[in-house]
């Protein structure tokens, strides 16, 4: 269980990124950050990879106090990160060095296979396109099991088609060992697709607003009613997060009450 | 908008199929026509020089022409006296290359690791990489003698600046990103640093040893003009009290020889290191 108790951040700088952030993931869940810029996201997940320590509350994972990057929780950025002097499969087993020499190579052929790019093993990260770069660096997170995988906006430099190919692959990859997943993005759809629970952030200083369920079957399809609706009520959320009037046609009341409360 | 480098591959050229090449030219050709390209100037300079003695307008004493010249290394080398000035000097450079990289390296890698070493020695260095090397030459003559060991601080000094700056600034010069990768996998200090941080400055690394290389020649010239017996230093001295301007050219020449030969090696060897790099000079 992956628990953030009352988490927030204040830079060395004086801005007030996050405020009194409480969440708890459970063990397999997959929850979806949306949120408008400078609300907070990205430091969320900064602080919950144990990059950024927090000043303010504490992460847990597993009763243990998260205050360093840790064995078990991964973290995918939004740029593939991949370094450029490994080759795409010293890139994939950057993290298993500590393994035995035949078992890194048997996993990291394993991870290339998953995500499709068996044939790129040898080659640079330069001669990647964008959508395999990130393939790759989803590779090297999952190769390492995590129990926690963060993702910062991970297909937000991509290609519409690209990134819907990526959403679907990321899915399958998860039911493989079902880690948690924390996935930041400002897309809209991509959490309605991915997540379970959508957790909405409204800024300044960055703070939880809305929790909405995505009780939807999988796979999804993307042109459901029952995607359309979850989709609106997660726009309408974003709406009111920022002060902005909406009128939705889903029966959705709180739209004036939650914008009364900012005004 | 992040930029995405989704056609970098496609994009390179091979090295002999680009659009503007015509199909015919095989890259040795091409390589041939560039060396003949780069040779063209020097030898017409010095085709024109060896006509112009010839002819009689020049006599030719104070600037010999390339035929004496070569007689004259011609002269040298079958005496031997060529290979044991070239050696003597050889190794002083090798020497001094050898320390001012060593300690090089190492205090540029601690000063650009560590923000208190840096606090703590940068500014020393700094003031120190101001004095001109060469006034160092009585000091280390009272220090360390007038033979090989004052010859060899001084080139070492020489070497040590170059490669301290490349390293520290390369370091410091890493991108952040990169490095909270090596965060992301709990590596510690050492392992950051020879995991991540020395692959990620080898290009600049490489290119700091070559300007010390260029800078240990320069030094073992002067080194070799505070006294020496032997050395291409001395072939250079020994020539303008003499009055033989052919030995002086002769000596440069051989300078110029084993300046580019060893930066040469220094760039091959140093070639496999840098085979990922996605650079504008890869071009061809």
């Amino acid at each position: 269980m992956l628990v953030l108790d009352q988490v927030g951040k204040t830079y060395a700088s004086g801005v007030h990124a996050l405020d009194r952030f409480s969440l708890k993931v459970a063990p397999g869940e997959i929850v979806a950050i949306v949120g408008g810029s400078g609300c907070g996201k990205s430091t969320l997940l900064r602080l919950v990879s144990g990059l950024d320590p927090a000043t303010q509350g504490a992460v847990y994972l597993d009763d243990a106090r998260i205050t360093a990057p840790h064995e078990k929780i991964g973290i995918v950025f939004q740029e593939p990160r991949l370094l450029p002097w490994l080759r795409v499969a010293d890139n994939v087993g950057f993290g298993l060095a500590d393994r035995p020499k035949p078992e890194r190579a048997r996993r990291v052929a394993d991870a290339l296979k998953r995500v499709g790019l068996s044939d790129k093993a040898g080659v640079w990260p330069r001669e990647l396109s964008g959508g395999q770069a990130q393939r790759v660096a989803i590779a090297r997170a999952l190769v390492c099991r995590p129990e926690v995988l963060l993702l910062d906006e991970p297909f937000s430099a991509l290609d519409a088609f690209t990134r819907a190919d990526l959403q679907d692959h990321l899915l399958s990859l998860w039911a493989d060992f079902k880690p948690t997943l924390v996935i930041v993005t400002h897309d809209v759809d991509e959490s309605v697709v991915l997540a379970d629970r959508i957790v909405v952030m409204r800024p300044h200083p960055g703070r939880l607003f809305e929790e909405i369920a995505a009780d939807l079957p999988r796979p999804r399809d993307r042109n459901s009613a029952a995607f359309d609706h979850v989709k609106r009520r997660v726009l309408a959320a974003l709406d009111r997060s920022l002060n902005r009037q909406t009128v939705t046609d889903d029966g959705e009341t709180r739209a004036s009450e939650g914008a009364a409360m900012w005004w | 908008m992040s930029f995405v480098p989704m056609t970098i591959a496609a994009e390179r050229p091979d090295a002999a199929s680009g659009p503007e090449v015509r199909p015919q030219e095989s890259p040795n050709r091409r390589r041939l026509i560039n060396i003949g390209l780069g040779l063209l100037l020097p030898v017409a300079i010095a085709l024109l020089w060896e006509a112009v003695v010839a002819i009689g307008w020049s006599d030719g004493r104070l600037v010999p022409p390339p035929s004496v010249i070569f007689q004259t290394l011609w002269e040298l080398a079958e005496t031997g006296e060529l290979w044991r000035h070239t050696v003597a000097t050889v190794a002083r450079v090798a020497a001094g290359f050898a320390l001012g990289v060593v300690a090089g390296t190492v205090i540029g890698a601690i000063t650009g690791y560590s923000i208190l070493a840096h606090r703590l020695l940068d500014p020393t260095l700094q003031a120190l990489r101001a004095i001109p090397s060469i006034a160092w030459v009585p000091l280390f003559i009272l220090w360390l003698g007038i033979f090989e060991e004052s010859k060899v601080a001084l080139i070492a000094v020489g070497v040590f600046f170059p490669v301290y700056l490349g390293v520290m600034g390369a370091i410091l010069s890493v991108d952040r990103k990169i490095v909270e990768v090596g965060r992301v996998f709990r590596l510690s200090g050492p392992a950051l640093v020879w995991r991540i941080l020395l692959p990620a400055v080898t290009p600049a690394y490489v290119v700091s040893l070559r300007s010390g290389l260029g800078l240990g020649w320069m030094f073992v010239v002067a080194a070799e003009f505070m006294g020496a017996s032997e050395g291409l230093g001395y072939l250079l001295t020994d020539g303008q009290q003499l009055g033989k301007p052919a030995q002086i050219v002769a000596a440069i020449l051989t300078f110029a020889v084993l300046g580019k030969a060893t930066d040469s090696m220094l760039a091959y060897a140093s070639a496999p290191f840098l085979r990922w790099q996605d650079s504008y000079g890869d071009r061809s």
